[in-house]
């Protein structure tokens, strides 16, 4: 009976869990295999640290990222956690980070806005002043903030990387405004954009992002092989840690908890058994 | 009553069970009941201790270039105010003279700042009776005075007259550079 | 509460206590020695998974305001400051927001047992009414605190929701104004919902405790719907129960856990860490999935004010049941005709769920377009979730009335012993009767 209970559950969340349809299309993300994947996965700390210099040389020139701090670099599981370091905000590494940032303060004496060197309590700078500049600098379009970005979108770190590597030229029949780009991981409806057979509109849409990515834009410290795909992979990697710095303190704490509960679950059951052992019912 | 002996409850037994092993199990069930509830109970204290962003900004460094000679500044350190105080050789004088005077909480004045920096005199300003900022130049002896309750601080920050038990608080801080501590 | 007592005050502390203030005797009475039938299945369970969920949304809620900033501009960064810097924030805060969900799964079961087993009739229409009551409020509670986050989907949820109210005639508009504190959902908003957040759910355990004073007068119902003859039928609640609901509440929150640690986010909407702008409705506005079948229910209908009151009716057929089901027998295992109809309501509320995360020209069948009837293509989601919508209350309208009347029920036990003694071939003709036999 427990098992129905279950099977009723499992195929209630069956349906919650199916993708809703929107008006707009887009192609599936691209299937690509992550170390974070599953209940064990850990992040590759190598990865994200070329992640970070992705962001930091290419994304960070347009997007900010108002919820992170240079300290987060340096926290457990962070890209630069050293384990001489417990406390982020010692780590000299982090903190030479910061120092080659120019911070907007104001002198405590006399009240003039002034530029400091960066601390690692400091949060990442936002690449404009305000959302006007932003758009005033991109076309109209706003860079969304990149904090959230693995929780803020439909499927993830997969949609990130597909969008990254997804850019093609747009098909024959189609009107890409300008300042435009077509890409079809993109969530988006082509059919006011398109003067050819009404049924085969293509999937995807239209993003105000110019390719980011280049081959060899980054080089690479450890010497991984600067692609296009791996750029993106790694950038990816950062970003998903970025939107979540606790996933891997989530997932062992979580652990924990299952085979505990799991053992709670079988000493109550032997419990029950025993209690109930003269009773019909 | 009184009579809850192991096994004293025949009704609940099954034929040739043993009454210890039976017992065992509820024992180790409600233990584990307990443990989960004790364990989840930790990490929802641990949620009132200062978060990662208090603690990031739980250190700050301050140009002393900014200090006339006899003046001194307050800045908020983790919320809290903090005495700069530059010192006068008179002031320094008349703390040293008093190093052996009747202290409530016997220190000397070499012991309240960093060697060879006599002049800069680095304080949690909270009064050590409950917490009140005590006034820079009042009281009895030339060094703070607490409106709260009265107590007098000398200009070495030692607490010699009034409520407060103890010397006003010495923080941990480093000199960076000449002009420049940091503190936390 | 349920009359006699078998208490005897051990300590003198105890003696003390009994004659000013009987407190223990009280604790005894409902959670120590009250009789319960022994038969009670899994199913019923979910009460006491119920109270556990209550608790920890409470615990966890209180939590969170500690450091929750409700302001439009702070909001959404103060619950990700939770999640990131405040110590194990992350934990309280996937608690709370997969706990509401889990919230809701239980209520659902809840709910749908107490449907099957006629727990609903004579002397248990006080104690489904009050059950009723909790419902609602859950409901308001949590569409309050899912605008708290301030995201894309707390917003416009909000404005959408909110909006409705505004179908009311001539004062709808007067009091959606009033609602918002202003002329559109804003900061005021955001401050009061998050003050009734706080708390609603202390008036829902309020009304738990009435809900279970109103069970402890009757006493349980069962899985065989016949009243307790004798004491033979009943066991004391503890230890019997208390370790039945124990191993039960452990193993649902091995489910928890797993939503909690490994998939946190997979009951909420993507959209939803987006920072709210109001100048920008996301593509796809949808509920939480524990309210997509009243959302499916209100796009079902072409009218907005019509919609309205089909949603409000749908939940008001809960209130009413009692006396529109006609039926002398409690439990559906001796009623084989409104059994199959109960299966199909549970699969048209799972329907309706579905229609409602869906967009209603959404197709059924994909790429085959049949006709158009009342301006909507056959072969769409807002024709399949007008036909479940007419079966859901038909269900409380016309089956359940008429069913009871016409129907003829299977013999029921002479007792709630009966059928156990006789295991387990079960009553006479209903070996196929006891629904946790089967699957």
């Amino acid at each position: 009976m427990l098992r129905k209970g279950f099977a009723i559950a499992a195929l209630g969340l069956a349906f919650i869990g199916s993708p809703t349809l929107a008006a707009t299309t887009q192609e599936e993300p691209k299937a690509v295999h992550w170390s974070f994947e599953g209940p064990l996965g850990k992040f590759d700390q190598a990865q994200l640290q070329r992640g970070y210099k992705v962001y930091r040389e290419v994304c960070s020139a347009c997007h900010s990222m108002n919820l992170m701090s240079f300290r987060n670099l340096g926290q457990k599981g962070g890209p630069f956690y050293d384990p001489e370091f417990k406390n982020p905000n010692d780590n000299p590494y982090v903190k030479s980070i910061a120092k080659d940032y120019q911070i907007d303060d104001i002198d405590s004496e006399t009240g003039d806005v002034v530029k400091r060197p960066g601390t690692s309590a400091d949060k990442f700078p936002n690449p404009f002043p305000n959302e006007a500049a932003a758009r005033a600098s991109n076309g109209g379009a706003l860079p969304p903030d990149l904090s959230d970005m693995a929780k803020a979108r439909e499927g993830g770190p997969a949609y990130i990387y597909s969008i990254l590597t997804g850019y093609e030229e747009a098909p024959k029949g189609m009107t890409v405004p300008s300042g435009k780009q077509y890409n079809p991981y993109m969530p988006g409806d082509m059919s006011g954009f398109w003067s050819l057979d009404p049924n085969k509109v293509p999937v995807g849409g239209f993003i105000a992002m110019p390719p980011p990515l280049a081959p060899d834009k980054v080089s690479f410290d450890d010497g991984t092989k600067s692609t296009v795909e791996q750029q993106a992979k790694d950038v990816t990697a950062f970003l998903t840690w970025a939107s979540d710095p606790k996933t891997e303190e989530r997932k062992s704490f979580g652990l924990a908890a299952m085979i505990y509960l799991l053992i709670f679950s079988g000493l109550l059951y032997a419990s029950y058994r025993r209690i109930w052992a003269n009773i019909a019912h | 009553m009184a009579s809850t002996v192991v096994g004293a409850t025949p009704e609940h037994h099954t034929g040739g069970e043993d009454p210890n092993r039976r017992d065992f199990i509820h024992i180790a069930a409600t233990v584990a009941a307990l443990g989960a509830v004790g364990g989840l109970a930790w990490p929802f204290i641990d949620q009132m201790n200062p978060a990662a962003d208090t603690l990031a900004l739980a250190s700050v460094e301050f140009d002393l270039s900014k200090v006339e000679l006899g003046q001194q500044v307050v800045i908020k350190w983790r919320g809290k105010p903090l005495f700069i105080r530059h010192r006068t050789g008179k002031e320094i004088a008349s703390a040293i003279k008093d190093n052996h005077a009747d202290l409530r909480d016997p220190q000397t004045d070499e012991e309240r700042h960093k060697a060879g920096k006599a002049e800069w005199l680095v304080l949690i300003g909270t009064c050590t009776h409950l917490g009140c900022v005590p006034t820079f130049g009042g009281g009895d002896y030339g060094g703070w005075f607490c409106p709260c309750h009265g107590s007098h601080y000398d200009t070495s920050g030692r607490i010699r007259k009034g409520p407060a038990p103890k010397n006003l608080a010495v923080p941990d801080y480093t000199f960076l550079s000449d002009s420049k501590v940091k503190v936390g | 509460m349920s009359g006699h007592s078998n208490y005897e005050p051990k300590s003198g502390f105890e003696k003390w206590l009994d004659v000013r203030l009987p407190i223990i005797r009280l604790g005894y009475d409902s959670i120590v020695d009250f009789p319960t039938p022994k038969n009670l299945n899994y199913w019923y369970t979910f009460g006491g998974i119920l109270a556990v969920c209550l608790g920890i949304q409470i615990v966890t809620g209180i939590i969170l305001a500690m450091h929750y900033v409700a302001h439009v501009d702070m909001a959404f960064a103060s619950v990700e400051h939770i999640m990131r810097d405040v110590n194990y924030g992350w934990l309280v805060r996937y608690m709370h927001a997969n706990g509401a969900s889990m919230f809701f799964l239980a209520v659902y079961v809840h709910m749908f047992r107490g449907l099957y087993y006629g727990s609903y009739k004579a002397p248990r229409e006080v104690l489904w009414l009050l059950g009723c009551v909790i419902y609602m409020l859950m409901i308001i509670t949590a569409f309050m605190g899912y605008v708290l986050p301030w995201g894309q989907m707390s917003f416009h949820g909000a404005v959408v929701i909110t909006n409705l109210i505004g179908a009311i005639p001539v004062i709808g508009p007067a009091i959606t104004t009033w609602l918002w504190g202003g002329f559109a959902v804003d900061d005021p908003t955001l401050n009061r919902f998050f003050s009734l957040h706080y708390l609603l759910p202390f008036m829902i355990a309020g009304v738990v405790g009435l809900h279970i004073w109103a069970l402890h007068v009757p006493g349980n119902n069962n899985p065989t719907g016949v009243n307790v003859k004798s004491k033979e039928d009943t066991v004391p609640f503890h230890p019997y129960y208390t370790v039945k609901d124990g191993f039960a509440i452990s193993v649902f929150l091995l489910m928890y856990a797993a939503f909690v640690f490994f998939n946190p986010n997979a009951l909420g909407d993507a959209v939803n860490y987006v920072p709210a702008n109001p100048l920008v409705t996301p593509a796809h506005i949808v509920p939480e999935w524990y309210l997509l079948p009243f959302y499916a229910i209100l796009r079902a209908v072409p009218d907005k004010l019509m919609g309205v009151v089909f949603m409000g009716g749908a939940i008001a057929m809960l209130f009413l049941l009692p006396w529109l089901d006609t039926s002398k027998v409690r439990s559906m295992r001796y009623r084989p005709t409104a059994k199959l109809y109960f299966f199909i309501f549970v699969i048209v509320t799972m329907i309706l769920g579905y229609c409602g995360g869906q967009l209603p020209d959404n197709k059924i069948i994909p790429g085959l377009t049949t006709f158009q009837v009342a301006a909507s293509d056959l072969n769409s989601v807002v024709w399949l979730s007008r036909l479940a919508t007419a079966y859901y209350f038909a269900y409380f309208l016309i089956i359940l009335p008429v069913l009871g009347l016409t129907e003829t029920p299977l013999p029921q036990p002479e007792s709630i012993s009966e059928p156990v003694l006789s295991h387990p071939a079960n009553a006479p003709a209903g070996a196929a009767a006891s629904p946790e036999k089967r699957g």
